[in-house]
């Protein structure tokens, strides 16, 4: 078992049944060495099963597991150069907490001093100087999680899988540890793998995001590919808020797709189209569309419109929140930036929804229109409870 | 028994999940057979013998031999009937009163006793470490007829239908019996109403109950469980127990169990032995499987 | 005045219900320990004559009351290791692991709890003449080990079922080995139950009388219940409430004595706060 090389890791059409029920369907996935890895997705969309499979805490049901060159799908937990953070930490209570971090190098045989010196290094590192002789009973929230963290990190795994480590953090804290983790991974250089369920969260610390649903990968990139260029509609509700609208491609060609969205024709770079014929669905970030009254200045060059008539506003501080009704009765999102420029919108007022082109996006239209739109992310279950 | 077997009373929770590893090895096999094959061999084993027992003739001297004489049950029980509806209505009497007394002690303990509560249930447990028996003899001493509260009763002419002794009576059978299962039925009642939800009583005098009817309507019903295993663990054993009867009460008040210890030990008449204790055990699992459907409760391991 | 005085008696009659059960609870054990300081004027101690430090100073003053304790220790002695370690085996089994039979094994764990002694002891006894197996401390120790089990097996279920099973899936993820995980992770932490467990099985069978009773059949040996059945019969020295009150008192100090160490001891504060 080699440690601290670093080496990618694969998942190659990774499937786990549990019974008739399909948890993770044909995953494939490449975590490349070094990086901070996000697997965000609802409650019970798989994620944390994947997870348990690269740990070997569950076995898959078909599919391979490969760190490099070596093949650990099958390889007991404790063969795998690959350590765990659990989301409820699983400190072990009755040793304390340099005993809990040295647990794993005293099983690998590492000699005393050496572990006491590694011991002091990671409670540096995680901020907790001093605390060896505590006992995790006696400790917070925060500091239990980041024992576990240290537990971790200790051992230099090729890869370090977060079950949800923050989940049951107040809110001030997580935001804090998010901020901590991502420096730490930093300064450490290791492979993280994330597990979370908040589309925030995983935008702010990772470099990668594989967005998963229903036991499949949706999407695979970087927080703003993710974000500006959705896939799916599942992730274009998921991440962030989206308007979608129904509409037909009336045109396609190596410049730009023209779609026609009843009656109004609505263009975009042929790039930020995944659908070049038949139905499709519009999309466009409430806050990339400016609000104007129907009074106002015309749409510019490259900038797409539509008309409706505002049926709610929403002060929310950094911004207003307008919700327009569009002629055929969709109602569109508006967020704008509160930026003190004194226009006096009101609910019934005609107004004008104008964007550049350039952020339009287009997506298949067979999945339904909402999906990954309603999601809960605040219900969580703690353990996928697939047995 | 003299001590506590109410360790059952945890919280049965949902198992957590299991692994592929542990779903498919053989350790669990091993892990149970040692435990299971005593439990096979010295429990399972001789209740089939004895079931074989009861349907065989002979005596000791000669041997027995299987001749599946059923009419061995039906001699008994129509022997012997008296003695199965006495043990049933002491251990039924003992149920009850220890139920009314356990019940507050519970309650007290459960709701009232805050940092005291593991002081409340030494006090419990405690008395119930000294011998069954020695604490059982106690009790001659205390209801003997020159006893204080013999004197007592005899005086408020309470015992004008015992001849005047409050020893070697059934009422002095069945107050052995309650004192002796107490713990018993004081712990699992004990452990639903701490199990249980406070607020619940709360909202209940939100929504305009007395705390007597939030009492009534909330707590009686969520102690349920507690209840039934505090029944079951008193009934059982005190359907089956002749000690005290032997200690406390007289060859007039006999029950069932002391019935079975004759026949087997000083009359040696094993056929007929073997078939009260089927006939007692069989009577006691189809009312314990009738309270408990009544009752509604799942778990009881 | 007086309103108040009965507002406040009937908020508290359930306290005095339960002051009162306490001191009903006791009644027997001071009528024990007091006869224990008697000189009986009869055979039996039955009723106060006079005061003596007799029976304490020689408590083995007649020598079948030691004898019959002591066999009685033993007996529950071995009876307790052997019943702790099967128990514990079954219970690591039910919970950690998923298998055919399952339920029947839980029912077949629940069924010696819910016998009556009567009928079990008649049937070992049964068995053991079938099998003509002399009657003594053998199968009086066979029967205990057999009625411990059951409530071994309920007292270490519930503590293992109080153990997140990812404590253990860390110990595997942190490079132990099955065999490690169990010795350095999960049996220290079920050991408050295993001891309870133990203690239980101890208390129920040095007091255990009726399936000893049949166990023994003829036998020659006699456990400290059985000779105090027959001394009730014949003659009850005031020695065995000595024994009594000292086996209230002793058990009093083991039920304490972990409080008492916790205030201070290694696994101060260990329960864990995490979810």
């Amino acid at each position: 078992m080699t440690q601290g090389a670093g080496a990618d890791l694969h998942l190659m059409r990774l499937t786990k049944r549990f019974g008739s029920f399909v948890a993770v369907d044909d995953v494939s996935l490449t975590v490349p060495q070094g990086s901070f890895f996000a697997l965000l997705g609802p409650s019970g969309c798989g994620k944390t099963t994947t997870l348990r499979m690269v740990a070997g805490l569950e076995r898959p049901t078909s599919g391979a597991i490969h760190l490099g060159e070596d093949d650990i799908t099958l390889r007991r937990p404790h063969q795998r150069p690959v350590n765990t953070v659990f989301q409820s930490y699983a400190l072990f209570p009755h040793l304390d907490i340099g005993e809990n971090i040295a647990f794993g190098l005293r099983r690998r045989g590492v000699a005393r001093p050496e572990v006491k010196a590694k011991v002091a290094e990671m409670l540096r590192l995680v901020q907790l100087e001093g605390m060896e002789r505590r006992r995790p009973g006696q400790l917070s929230g925060g500091q239990q999680q980041r024992v576990a963290l240290a537990r971790a990190i200790v051992n230099r795994p090729q890869v370090l899988l977060l079950d949800e480590p923050l989940g049951a953090l107040d809110l001030k804290l997580r935001r804090q540890m998010q901020l901590e983790l991502k420096r730490i991974q930093t300064e450490v250089g290791l492979t993280f793998v994330h597990v979370t369920h908040d589309q925030e969260e995983a935008m702010t610390m990772a470099d990668t995001i594989a967005v998963m649903n229903d036991g499949r990968i949706e999407q695979v990139g970087t927080p703003g590919q993710l974000y500006d260029s959705p896939a799916t509609t599942f992730v274009a509700n998921f991440l962030g808020q989206s308007n979608l609208i129904r509409g037909t491609v009336s045109q396609a060609d190596d410049d730009q797709v023209l779609v026609d969205v009843h009656g109004v024709t609505v263009g975009m770079p042929a790039a930020r189209s995944r659908a070049s014929a038949g139905d499709t669905y519009v999309g466009v970030r409430p806050e990339k569309i400016r609000l104007v009254r129907a009074d106002g200045a015309v749409a510019a060059d490259g900038e797409n419109e539509l008309t409706g008539v505002v049926t709610d506003v929403s002060f929310v501080g950094v911004s207003t929140q307008y919700l327009v009704r569009t002629p055929w009765g969709q109602e569109l999102t508006v967020f704008a930036q509160n930026i003190g420029v004194d226009d006096r919108v009101r609910t019934g007022d005609d107004v004008r929804l104008q964007w550049v082109a350039a952020h339009t996006f287009a997506l298949d239209a067979t999945v339904p229109i909402d999906a990954g739109a309603g999601v809960d992310d605040e219900a969580e279950a703690p353990v996928d409870a697939h047995s | 028994m003299s001590v506590l077997a109410v360790a059952g009373t945890a919280a049965p929770k949902a198992a957590p999940p299991v692994d592929d590893e542990r779903r498919h090895s053989r350790i669990p096999y091993l892990l149970l057979l040692p435990g299971i094959a005593w439990l096979a061999v010295f429990f399972v084993v001789p209740m089939i013998a004895l079931g074989s027992q009861s349907l065989q003739e002979g005596s000791i001297e000669d041997g027995y031999t299987l001749t599946w004489h059923w009419q061995t049950y039906t001699e008994a029980l129509s022997q012997y009937w008296t003695q199965y509806l006495r043990a049933f209505w002491y251990a039924a009497l003992a149920t009850l009163f220890a139920l009314l007394i356990s019940y507050p002690l519970a309650y007290t303990i459960a709701l009232k006793a805050g940092r005291w509560r593991n002081v409340w249930l030494v006090l419990v447990i405690a008395p119930f470490f000294t011998s069954f028996l020695i604490r059982t003899i106690a009790w001659k001493t205390i209801l003997a007829d020159n006893g204080v509260v013999a004197e007592v009763m005899r005086g408020l002419g309470l015992l004008n239908w015992t001849d005047d002794r409050l020893l070697s009576t059934g009422p002095a059978v069945v107050a052995g019996l309650t004192y002796n299962f107490l713990p018993f039925m004081t712990l699992p009642i004990y452990a639903a109403l701490e199990r249980m939800d406070r607020r619940v009583v709360e909202a209940a005098h939100d929504l305009y109950a007395s705390p007597f009817t939030a009492f009534r309507k909330v707590t009686v019903p969520l102690s349920m469980p507690g209840v039934v295993a505090g029944t079951l663990l008193t009934f059982i054993p005190a359907a089956g127990d002749y000690i005290n009867q032997r200690l406390l009460g007289s060859s007039q008040n006999n029950v069932i169990g002391s019935v079975i210890d004759t026949e087997f030990i000083r009359v040696g008449d094993y056929p007929t032995a073997a078939a009260l204790s089927f006939v007692l055990m069989i009577s006691i699992v189809a009312l314990v499987v009738a309270y408990v459907r009544r009752a509604g409760t799942e778990e009881l391991v | 005045m007086l309103g108040r005085a009965l507002r406040w008696a009937r908020e508290h009659v359930v306290v005095f219900a339960a002051v009162a059960a306490v001191a009903y609870m006791f009644l027997p054990i001071v009528v024990v320990a007091v006869l224990s300081f008697n000189q009986p004027s009869s055979r039996f101690n039955y009723t106060w004559s006079a005061f003596t430090w007799d029976n304490w100073a020689n408590p083995c003053a007649v020598p079948a009351v030691c004898e019959s304790v002591f066999t009685s220790l033993q007996i529950a002695a071995l009876a307790t290791i052997v019943s702790t370690v099967l128990g514990t085996l079954i219970a690591l089994a039910l919970v950690r692991y998923r298998f055919r039979g399952r339920s029947s094994t839980n029912v077949l764990i629940f069924m010696p709890m819910a016998t009556p002694e009567v009928v079990m002891g008649a049937s070992l006894l049964a068995l053991f003449v079938n099998m003509s197996l002399p009657l003594g401390f053998t199968t009086i120790l066979v029967a205990h080990i057999m009625f411990c089990i059951s409530f071994v097996v309920v007292t270490v279920k519930a503590r293992i079922a109080t153990l997140d099973p990812a404590i253990e899936q860390a110990a595997m993820d942190l490079y132990a080995t099955p065999a490690q995980t169990f010795t350095r992770v999960t049996l220290p932490l079920i050991m408050p139950g295993i001891v309870a467990a133990a203690m239980l099985a101890f208390a129920l069978s040095f007091d255990d009388f009726i399936i000893t009773n049949f166990a023994a059949g003829t036998g020659q040996t006699v456990t400290f219940p059985m000779y105090v059945w027959g001394a009730a019969q014949r003659g009850l020295p005031p020695q065995v409430n000595v024994i009594g009150t000292l086996m209230f008192l002793v058990a009093l100090v083991v039920v304490l004595a972990p409080a008492l160490v916790r205030r201070r001891g290694p696994l101060a504060g260990s329960l864990p706060v995490a979810r």
